[in-house]
């Protein structure tokens, strides 16, 4: 029967003597507090009460009940964007599992260190189509870096300890331990938790091979037309002060993916903005222009490259760093490849320039320069501002960012239009204020990003930039902002499409929108009241700075902006699917 | 071109599966797969052939080392290798049949292990290719039934994989 192995177990704690005993649910949340975790997002359900029971009798961590799973994972997510410690989410077998899939996967997809508990059926019931039973291992194998399933008490705290291990080292990712309830039950001796760890098949390196970083040298210094792209990697490696050293010691331009904002000021001159789809021209065209190509913690996907083939038609040498071997010369074939932790990589890189004779030629830089220059002065990012009938979202996230510039603030996004001006827009001077899905691109991930953050940053200010789309997606979630006192500011740029498809069924189905009209919205205003927050409705380009001021002010509230913005207004410039990334719209006049 | 993976990985339930779930989530080939422990019980052993580019095989290794269970991943068609497969092949054999195929099968050396009035069993072992050959030389009609079990490699003198 289920309960056989905690009886072999208690027979040899009693040979142990002294080593006392513990159910599997008190010995994991023993391993969540010698973890250091401070908050627990969950829901609870059957097969986890044993586990709520432990976490019932315990002081140190808070758990935060949310209103669906999925956002529990987000909320824990966005806390480990924001803080780069590992989140934490708990969820019940079956459903409770499947709503959180969505909320791994983005994790997954962005290299998010992540703990996930899920409960499961008792043992003995596994593979009887169990009530609430899924196949917990099955069907997160390929959104996980790793996962478990505790088959007895007395492997709990290794497996925790296994777990947070391969979640924060070498390239992050979340990691599931599912655990059946007759295990969270079954008592097992617990001799404390343990202090290392050795996994024979798992030792990710950190070091770079320095004869690799001095080729790096070698070609950054003899470069003309040099570029530094970084992407999540740097943001996840703490990095950004090796990186901001770096670009300031060789003077080369910069970019950021949509990942890596922050990673190097936005206000500094050497950065060129975000580059791919929707990334500025002369971040694109020094991508496609330069003779050498740094690239550090970036994977160069689809939406930076645009066409590959396109990209490869352009000799440049192209050094690549990165912690994951699998993530270089994977799209595009790299000539000096550099498996490493970025930080460690960066430091020695640093330390090699400065002690190098060999300086950058500054006659090619200064006139590479000037080329960027002249692709800046394009002022691609330019749009009708003059226009005051009606609210302009880009005009939004600049007044934003004006207010906001000095201040700790923290922005969220969901996917989609908004997501995009927000990143264009918002000059992210500092690494991890920019929280999004990048990977995955999940609708849905703003407010329970926000209210994660808010809660293990509640001096800091969170913004929630989204849509009238993507937020419904999880709106449930303001219930639990009002429950936890988490009081964020959510901007919800109103143009009453999903204007993202909009934009694309106008540019590439010849305005055929097909199911892109969000008819029957609510009362934005209503719902954040009746959800005891504060809603605020505007419609005329001078009422947004007020609104956004009134938001500030009511500091211990959290606050809808129902934004009414131009229904019309595309996203540009724009990479078109299956575009090399120089092929650009810059604006509606290119259609 | 062809390829032959070798793969030590740690022997828990799962692991196979994660294995096969990389190759189909990525769309990598796999023409044969073997696994079985080794003579360390905590390891398993995996022999997989697959196909692919250059570049394929260099993103399939990668892959196979980012698992958490993979211990360690060698392309042994990089080096010099054998391999071999076990075929069992049961073969219609009344009449004349019964004598030729017995000298087909000893040609190839393999052994008959079952016979009935109407039917052999021929165990033969070998690389992939002898056992197709031997396929092709027989009367295809008189193949009742086939079971391979797929390449299973070494590398050779001191080409050693072990942890």
């Amino acid at each position: 029967m289920e309960t056989s192995k905690a009886e072999s177990a208690s027979i040899s704690a009693t040979a142990g003597q002294s080593v006392p005993e513990l159910r599997g649910a008190e010995i994991l949340v023993k391993a969540l507090q010698a973890e250091n975790v401070k908050f627990i997002w969950g829901y609870p359900g059957g097969a986890v009460l044993h586990i709520y029971d432990a976490l019932f009798k315990q002081e140190i961590m808070q758990h935060v009940l949310v209103r669906h799973e999925q956002a529990a994972v987000h909320a824990a997510d966005g806390f480990a964007r924001a803080t780069g410690e590992v989140g934490v989410a708990l969820v019940t077998s079956g459903p409770g599992l499947t709503n959180a899939v969505t909320g791994i996967a983005t994790a997954y997809m962005d290299s998010i260190p992540m703990v996930i508990i899920s409960g499961q059926v008792p043992t003995a019931a596994i593979g009887l189509d169990a009530f609430q039973e899924c196949d917990t291992v099955g069907i997160t194998r390929p959104i996980v870096k790793h996962n478990f399933l505790v088959k007895d008490a007395r492997d709990m705290a290794e497996v925790m300890k296994k777990a947070f291990h391969i979640a924060r080292s070498g390239r992050p990712g979340p990691v599931v331990v599912d655990v059946p309830k007759d295990v969270s039950f079954n008592k097992a001796p617990f001799p404390g938790y343990p202090e290392t760890v050795h996994m024979r098949s798992y030792n990710p390196v950190r070091k770079g091979h320095s004869g690799q970083i001095r080729k790096a040298l070698q070609l950054l210094m003899a470069a003309k037309r040099p570029y530094i792209y970084t992407g999540g990697g740097v943001l996840l490696g703490n990095a950004s002060q090796e990186l901001r050293a770096l670009v300031d010691m060789l003077g080369f331009p910069c970019t950021n993916t949509l990942m890596g904002l922050g990673a190097y000021p936005a206000t500094d001159p050497k950065f060129l903005g975000m580059l791919g789809m929707h990334g500025t021209l002369e971040a694109n065209n020094a991508m496609q222009n330069c003779d050498v190509l740094l690239a550090v913690g970036a994977r160069f996907d689809d939406r930076v490259i645009g066409n590959p083939k396109h990209f490869a038609q352009v000799e440049r040498k192209i050094i690549h760093v990165d912690i994951d071997p699998s993530s270089i010369s994977k799209r595009v074939k790299v000539d000096v490849p550099i498996v490493g932790d970025v930080k460690d990589v960066l430091q020695e890189l640093i330390a090699m320039v400065k002690e190098s004779t060999a300086k950058p030629d500054q006659q090619n830089l200064s006139s590479w320069w000037s080329m960027i220059e002249s692709w800046r002065a394009r002022d691609c990012m330019k749009y009708d501002s003059t226009n005051t009938d009606v609210i302009k979202p880009q005009r939004v996230i600049e007044t934003l960012w004006e207010l906001t510039k000095d201040a700790d603030a923290y922005i969220t996004s969901d996917v989609g239009q908004h997501q995009m001006w927000a990143a264009q827009y918002y000059k992210f001077n500092e690494p991890r204020r920019w929280i999004n899905s990048g990977g995955l691109g999940t609708m849905g991930v703003g407010i329970p990003y926000a209210m994660g953050i808010k809660l293990a940053k509640p001096d800091s200010e969170v913004f929630c930039v989204t849509g009238e789309g993507s937020v419904q997606m999880c709106i449930q979630e303001l219930s639990t902002c009002l429950q936890y006192n988490t009081p964020i500011k959510i901007l919800a740029l109103n143009n009453r499409y999903l204007g993202m498809v909009r934009q694309w069924q106008e540019i590439e189905y010849s305005g055929r929108y097909s199911h892109s009209y969000m008819d029957a919205l609510p009362d934005f205003v209503k719902l954040a009241e009746a959800y005891g927050h504060v809603g605020i409705l505007v419609e005329r380009p001078e009422d947004v700075e007020p609104a956004l001021r009134e938001a500030r002010r009511l500091k211990d509230r959290t606050v809808f902006l129902d934004i009414r913005t131009d229904p019309a207004e595309n996203v540009f410039p724009m990479v078109r699917a299956g575009k090399g990334i120089t092929e650009m719209i810059m604006g509606a006049e290119d259609l | 071109m062809k390829h032959i993976i070798a793969v030590l990985l740690e022997n828990e339930p799962g692991a196979l599966s994660r294995v096969v779930g990389l190759f189909s989530a990525r769309g990598y080939n796999i023409e044969s797969l073997t696994v079985a422990p080794t003579e360390d019980p905590s390891l398993s052993r995996m022999t997989i052939q697959t196909t692919g580019s250059d570049d394929v095989i260099e993103q399939i290794t990668k892959h196979l080392n980012r698992l958490i269970e993979v211990v360690k991943v060698v392309d042994l068609t990089e080096g010099a290798y054998t391999e071999r497969e076990l075929m069992l092949v049961k073969v219609r054999a009344v009449g004349k049949e019964r004598e030729e195929m017995k000298r087909m099968a000893d040609i190839f050396r393999g052994r008959v292990i079952d016979v009935t009035d109407k039917s052999y069993t021929i165990e033969l072992t070998g690389d992939l290719t002898k056992n197709d050959a031997f396929l092709e030389a027989i009367d295809r009609s008189a193949i009742l039934e086939t079971v391979r079990t797929g390449a299973c490699g070494i590398g050779r003198g001191e080409r050693i994989l072990r942890v």
